[in-house]
C-alpha cells in the first residue's frame, strides 16, 4: 500500500491505513495489518473497539424511549441544526403549558441563547432528537435560531479576534 | 446551511457560535483540558446512530438493528455578545470517524493532545486534521511534570509540517491550557486564508 509519507521512520506511516481500513486493500500483506492490530489506536483492531467504546453500548438500552418523544419522526426542519447551532425563544415569558412537556422544556431553557448540544446535555435528551423538537418550534415560530460559521465561510478576523481575546480573559 | 425556517440570526441578537476540537488518543487529557478552560462544568451529550448511520462500521452479516450511543464531552467559552466558542473533546478513534465529520464542519481549528508514553495514539488524529486541512496545533500534555522529549524531538516524531506548532503544555492547568489555545488561534490567524485551503467536507 502506498502512503504519502515514505520518509522511511514508521512514525511517519502513522494511522494512514486505518482511513482506508474499510475499504480494506486486499494487496496489503497479512504482518502489516498484524502490525497495525499491535498498535493501540493506529490499526484494525481500533475499528473494532475503539478506545474500549463497544462499552457504551450497553448504555443504548434507554435510547429508545426518547423518540417516543417525537412521534417516531426522525425528520424534520431540526435536520438543518448543527450541534453549536444557537436558538433562542422567540417570545419571552409565554404560557407553554398547551404545549408538549417535551417541546415547553426546551422553551425554559431557550430564554438566553443556548446552544443544541446545551439543551441536549441539559435536558438529557440525546441531540438527534433535541434538533428534532426544535425543528417543530422552528417551524412554529416559537424559536430563532442562528447556523454555526459555515465551512465554506473564510473565518474572519474580527471573529478569529474576538475568540482570541475571549481566551485571554480567561 | 441555512435552513428556510431559521433566519441566519446575522446582525441580531443571537450570538455566532464557533468551535474548537480537542482531540488525541484514548487518556491523552481531553476532558480535563475542555474543563480545565471552559466557563461552565463540562457537559455531556449523547448522539446516537443506528446501523444505518454507521457507515464505516463492518456490521456485515448484522441482522439486528442496533443502537449506540456516542458521548460528547463540551465546554463554553463566552468571547463576548456576539461569539460563543465551544470546545469538543473528540469521541473514540474507530468507528465513530462519521462523528468527527460532523463536529468537524466548521471547526476553527483542533488541539491534538499528545500523551509521549503512547505518542502513537495520536496520529490517527493528526492524519485526520492534515486530510481535511483543518488547522492544528500538538500539544505535549505533561502528565508527572516532565517531559521526556524535547518539542524537536516529538515533532520529528509525529512528523507534522513546519508551520504546524508543537508546544509543551498541561491540560489539567487552566493557564496552560489557555496557552495552548491560543497558539492554536494566533496559528489559524497567521495562514494566509483559512478556509481558502480548506477542503470540501462530507
Amino acid at each position: 500500500m502506498k502512503h504519502s509519507r515514505e520518509q522511511g521512520h514508521d512514525v511517519t506511516e502513522r494511522g494512514a491505513r486505518l482511513w482506508s481500513a474499510p475499504q480494506r486493500d486486499p494487496s496489503v500483506p497479512q504482518e502489516v495489518r498484524n502490525r497495525d492490530a499491535a498498535t493501540p489506536s493506529g490499526g484494525a483492531a481500533t475499528l473494532a473497539d475503539p478506545e474500549g467504546a463497544g462499552a457504551s453500548d450497553s448504555d443504548s438500552g434507554p435510547l429508545v424511549r426518547p423518540y417516543a418523544m417525537t412521534g417516531g419522526r426522525t425528520r424534520s426542519h431540526g435536520d438543518t441544526l448543527d450541534m453549536i447551532t444557537i436558538v433562542v425563544a422567540a417570545r419571552q415569558n409565554e404560557d407553554w403549558s398547551a404545549l408538549e412537556p417535551e417541546h415547553a422544556d426546551i422553551l425554559r431553557l431557550c430564554g438566553a441563547p443556548i446552544s443544541v448540544a446545551e439543551l441536549s446535555a441539559q435536558l438529557d435528551i440525546p441531540m438527534t432528537v433535541v434538533k428534532v423538537l426544535l425543528g417543530d418550534l422552528i417551524t412554529n415560530g416559537d424559536v430563532r435560531a442562528r447556523e454555526p460559521m459555515p465551512t465554506a465561510d473564510l473565518p474572519e478576523m474580527n471573529i478569529l479576534q474576538a475568540v482570541l481575546d475571549g481566551i485571554r480573559r480567561l | 446551511m441555512a435552513s428556510a425556517d431559521s433566519d441566519d440570526g446575522a446582525g441580531t441578537d443571537i450570538p455566532l457560535a464557533v468551535k474548537i476540537l480537542v482531540a488525541g488518543g484514548f487518556g491523552a487529557g481531553k476532558t480535563t483540558m475542555v474543563g480545565s478552560v471552559s466557563e461552565i462544568t463540562p457537559l455531556n451529550t449523547e448522539e446516537f446512530m443506528t446501523e444505518a448511520s454507521m457507515g464505516v462500521d463492518d456490521l456485515d452479516g448484522v441482522e439486528d438493528k442496533s443502537t449506540t450511543t456516542v458521548a460528547l464531552d463540551f465546554g463554553r467559552i463566552t468571547a463576548n455578545e456576539q461569539v460563543v466558542l465551544y470546545l469538543f473533546g473528540t469521541p473514540g478513534q474507530g468507528r465513530f470517524w462519521f462523528m468527527w465529520d460532523e463536529l468537524a464542519e466548521g471547526a476553527l481549528g483542533a488541539v491534538v493532545l499528545a500523551d509521549t508514553r503512547r505518542l502513537e495514539t495520536c496520529f490517527p488524529s493528526v492524519d485526520f486534521f492534515e486530510r481535511r486541512k483543518i488547522p492544528f496545533v500538538v500539544a505535549v500534555n505533561r502528565f508527572d511534570g516532565d517531559c521526556p522529549y524535547t518539542v524537536e524531538e516529538v515533532r520529528q516524531a509525529i512528523d507534522v509540517a513546519e508551520e504546524v506548532p508543537v508546544i509543551l503544555g498541561d491540560a489539567r492547568d487552566r493557564q496552560s491550557s489557555k496557552r495552548i489555545l491560543l497558539a492554536l488561534v494566533e496559528h489559524v490567524m497567521r495562514l494566509p486564508s483559512p478556509a481558502m485551503s480548506r477542503g470540501a467536507l462530507g
